[in-house]
């Protein structure tokens, strides 16, 4: 067939032309511009009919074409296969086959080239990422790696076996270690002896993924000696599975500020004098044994207190005293501490062991036996020999038998026991006695009993002048002499009587004793005669017949009526409508006169004093001894000054009041002194006498008025 | 604060991309073994695949083409993926020889290829950036240089915001970029649409679902709110051949078959 044009030719060329630009349109659809197409699909037909054309056959251009369509983004195979069926269906072609055969040859080629173009593009720009991610990452590190090598604080990554992995510097200078010491060390190894309860079982929780972190003040010790004390924080790394993987420490160094805590703690809890755990620390303990007790679990206590330690004190001066006190301390530490047990000193001369276990009481004895050892030597205080002795109350209980405060009452109460059975002794608590000592109703079941076996005494305790030292009155005490308990003051035993009732028959009977007593030093005496004190308790100032009672017994004693003083306590007149009040006129009209007792430790309502007919008030022996104990050695005077104002106060508003004064609780002569310059008028205490038998009071008014000072037992 | 990725998405080859798998729909050969059984297993479920991204690829042309033609010659294409054809400085500096185009992805290989193939290009630049986090997308210095007050900008959010969940806020990060456009500035924007094949729709969003991109369609309705502040240019926001067709007849009979929607809003 030639190849000159013919109209049939020229019609099918333009039934190809139309089918080519349809098939390429429809490849792209509209995403190539209709010009940019268009000039695609005139290019492609010019080559493939320049292809058709050549004589002899060149297979080039219709390379070219499939070429130019691959350039022009016909990358579908579909669009290759519908046009090598156009192609080959061309009716003039007479190289139609060849044509086709090159222009897929073309349309290959040209696709593997862009596509290994492209691959090689995209891996290069994926190669590209990730280098740029990789130094991204790197720099990450390096970032992170210089945080933790500069980091002030130590930081160290373990494996969750303990194994160290990496420290930084700050860790290292921390423990004095070199890199490879710490290295070889494994966690579990870094215990120390003050740490913290729980801090390993958080350790352990860790490493087994039960908790992701936990923060604990830790001490370490250095390798080079010594301790460090770290705030320490472990965190748990877990991988992308969740599985435990590496624990971070960070350590912060806080050695200076626990040091400053405990000497902070050392100060609250100790006694600055004697440096010896302090009453706060004593009771800390004391109740931490009580805090969950193993099961059979005992206790034991010696309550120490040194005998006649004032007298030191007032005659040698605080000074010495302190020192004093200081020795003691540090003699009960040095013998009693090394076996274990708690010194502490509670305040003033008290001191007290604590033994937080105890096998029974004869452990607790052997205490209190090494406590009188060791104070039996005496001291030397500057150039002087200066013995003291002690009284100790022991206490040996199970711990679930009784309670901190209980345990401490009764300790004392057996050290009272101590003190009364003569000084320089331990005694042993006795549960039996304590029992009977605190139950109330065990006394009051025997106290009626008690009146009729005559079980009950009176005391008289001297009431003397300040001015020139005579015996001005005697207090009325009335004794229990106990069987089982031995014998009983008024404290233990008046406020069962008062509740019980029992108060209004002894009452009676102490009344008459005391006016019998005074009846007959009168008639002995005469004028000279000290007046009788005697105390109605509330109950009794409350009884209707208490008016025809006292009247009764003075006329049966013969005692004159102006040698009766009774004390009344704050409380036992309540208000101005009080029926009570009455009965007081009443005795007051009778010519008994009437003294307030313990002035300043009830509600000490002023308006009282008005309305009361009272003559005269006694200041309660706490205020006195109150002047010693309060101040510190350290303010010295400040406190104590204070002390007698308040006292010198009481006095002047007394007499105000047109009151005799008593100061209660003197013990010694500078107190006796500095209360009579204030113009207190009658003083009661031990410088003065303590309560004694009517016997030795006969002998000091007959002694004429003698040295009240002479202290006899 | 947000935690480094310290292994970008995208530089992994085990796992599908959507640039690459774009760039496969598409025909080309910038893409992994991953992305192209990805592509396969979605042409599969959709056969239509190849020619809705066409129509895509036609969209954006016309629209850029539209906007050059009117004076605009700076472009910020956000989500540019991988520059297969017909590219947004390729179409616009045929009409505006000078266009400046700032291209933004977040996927670093997008940018690594884009990069190489506009090395040298000064009026050309490439950034990758999230555009979930648009405060610090615009604070980058070529996009802010690119919208520095003067000229108006065309922003192109082609394809890519039914990639932000609706969690993600969408209209709140148009709203953002909206702000940040000179006066007279457009957007161009196109999304994924169940409107035309809600059947198609589910398994889609599915094949999505299992890759780090998942796919969010949305109704018209959705679409023409991201277009809050803007106006419309006609026909308003259409099935993808149907926005401003060169011919007549390349809209097709089924032009709800190209599922995605698209539109151009300009700010007055």
């Amino acid at each position: 067939m030639s190849a000159a044009p013919t109209a049939g030719h020229a019609a099918a060329q333009a039934g190809f032309e139309e089918a080519w630009a349809r098939l390429l349109r429809e490849g792209h659809g509209a995403a190539v511009h209709p010009g940019t197409l268009g000039r695609v699909v005139s290019r492609t037909i010019e080559l493939l009919g320049r292809a058709r054309d050549a004589e002899p056959f060149d297979p080039a251009p219709a390379e070219q074409a499939g070429a130019l369509l691959v350039e022009a983004h016909f990358t579908d195979a579909a669009v290759l296969a519908r046009a090598v069926e156009l192609l080959l269906g061309h009716p003039a072609g007479e190289h139609a086959p060849k044509v086709a055969g090159a222009f897929a040859s073309g349309w290959t080629v040209a696709l593997r080239d862009r596509t290994l173009r492209e691959q090689e593009a995209i891996r290069l720009a994926a190669d590209l990422a990730r280098k740029g991610a990789e130094k991204a990452l790197y720099a990450s590190e390096a970032r992170f790696r210089a945080v933790f090598e500069s980091a002030a604080i130590g930081i160290g990554i373990g494996d969750v076996n303990g194994n160290i992995l990496a420290v930084n510097r700050a860790l290292q200078e921390m423990f004095g270690a070199r890199p490879q010491d710490m290295r070889d060390l494994r966690v579990p190894e870094l215990v120390h002896p003050e740490d913290t309860p729980g801090v390993w079982e958080a350790y352990d929780d860790l490493v087994n993924g039960r908790r992701e972190h936990f923060q604990f003040d830790k001490p370490y010790y250095r390798r080079a000696g010594g301790v460090i004390w770290t705030h320490l924080t472990v965190s748990l790394i877990r991988d992308e599975e969740g599985v435990p993987r590496y624990q971070v420490a960070m350590l912060e160094d806080i050695t200076d500020r626990h040091r400053l805590q405990e000497r902070l703690r050392f100060q609250a809890t100790h006694d600055p004098l004697t440096g010896l755990p302090n009453r706060a620390e004593f009771f800390e303990r004391l109740e931490r044994i009580f805090d969950s007790p193993e099961p059979g679990a005992r206790f034991g206590l010696c309550s120490v207190d040194l005998d006649g330690f004032k007298a030191i004190n007032d005659s040698l001066g605080h000074e010495t005293g302190d020192q004093l006190l200081a020795a003691v301390a540090e003699r009960l530490a040095s013998t009693v501490a090394p076996l274990g047990h708690l010194v502490a000193r509670l305040g003033g001369d008290e001191f007290v062991v604590l033994l937080e276990s105890c096998l029974g009481h004869q452990e607790s004895v052997a205490v209190a036996k090494t406590v009188l050892d060791a104070l039996s030597q005496p001291f030397l205080i500057g150039d002087q020999k200066l013995a003291v002795r002690a009284s100790v109350g022991v206490l040996e209980r199970p711990v679930a038998a009784t309670t901190p405060g209980a345990a401490m009452r009764a300790a004392d109460l057996t050290l009272y026991r101590a003190k009364k059975e003569g000084r320089g002794r331990w005694t042993l608590f006795d549960p039996k006695r304590n029992a009977v000592a605190v139950s109330r109703y065990a006394m009051s079941v025997r106290m009626p009993m008690a009146l009729d076996r005559g079980e009950f005494f009176i005391d008289y305790q001297p009431l003397c002048s300040l001015r020139d030292g005579s015996l001005a009155a005697v207090e009325a005490l009335v004794r229990w002499r106990h069987p089982e308990l031995g014998v009983l003051g008024p404290d233990e035993f008046v406020a069962t009587a008062e509740e019980t009732g029992l108060i209004i028959p002894l009452g009676r009977w102490v009344l008459e004793q005391a006016c019998d007593q005074a009846a007959r030093w009168a008639r002995r005496f005469g004028p000279g005669t000290p007046k009788m004190n005697v105390n109605l308790a509330v109950r009794q100032a409350r009884n209707a017949a208490l008016v025809s009672d006292v009247d009764r017994v003075l006329r049966g004693t013969g005692l004159d009526p102006s040698g009766l003083q009774l004390e009344i306590t704050e409380s036992a007149v309540l208000g101005p409508r009080d029926h009570a009040l009455q009965a007081m006129h009443a005795l007051v009209d009778m010519g008994v006169s009437l003294t307030v007792d313990d002035f300043g430790t009830g509600w000490s309502n002023l308006a009282y004093l008005r309305d009361l007919p009272v003559s005269g008030l006694k200041i309660a022996g706490s205020f006195i001894s109150d002047v010693h104990d309060r101040p510190s050695p350290h303010d010295g005077g400040d406190g104590e000054l204070l002390g007698w104002r308040i006292v010198s106060g009481l006095v002047s508003l007394a007499h105000t009041l047109g009151l005799t004064v008593t100061a209660e609780g003197v013990e010694t002569a500078a107190d006796a002194e500095r209360l009579r310059a204030m113009g207190c008028d009658w003083a009661q205490g031990w410088y003065y006498g303590r309560p004694t038998r009517p016997e030795e009071i006969t002998r000091r008014i007959a002694e004429g008025l003698g040295d009240p000072r002479v202290r006899r037992a | 604060m947000k935690r480094p990725r310290w292994i970008p998405e995208g530089t992994d080859q085990e796992t599908p991309n959507v640039a690459r798998v774009y760039d496969c729909y598409l025909g080309g050969s910038h893409n992994f073994a991953a992305d192209r059984e990805m592509a396969r297993k979605a042409v599969e479920l959709w056969p239509e695949l190849p020619k809705i991204m066409r129509a895509n690829r036609g969209f954006l042309r016309r629209a850029v083409q539209y906007l050059a033609e009117r004076g605009f010659t700076r472009f910020l294409d956000i989500g540019s993926g991988i520059p297969t054809f017909g590219a947004v400085h390729e179409v616009a500096r045929r009409i505006q020889p000078d266009a400046r185009v700032v291209y933004v992805d977040i996927d670093p290989v997008a940018v690594a290829h884009s990069r190489l193939i506009l090395e040298g290009d000064e009026r050309a630049a490439v950034i990758e950036a999230d555009m979930r986090e648009p405060r610090a997308l615009l604070a980058d210095p070529a996009v802010a240089d690119l919208l520095a007050a003067g000229e108006p900008v065309a922003v192109l959010l082609v394809a890519v915001l039914h990639f932000v969940r609706d969690e993600e806020d969408p209209v709140g990060i148009v709203r953002v970029l909206r702000d940040a456009m000179p006066p007279g500035s457009a957007l161009v924007l196109s999304h994924a649409s169940f409107e035309g094949r809600p059947d198609q729709a589910g398994p889609h969003q599915d094949l999505y679902a299992r890759t780090p991109t998942p796919l969010t369609m949305r109704s018209r309705e959705d679409v023409v709110r991201l277009f809050d502040g803007f106006e419309l240019i006609e026909p308003g926001v259409v099935y993808l051949p149907e926005w401003r067709p060169e011919r007549p007849e390349s809209v097709g009979p089924h032009p709800e078959r190209m599922t995605g929607l698209a539109g151009v809003g300009r700010l007055s």
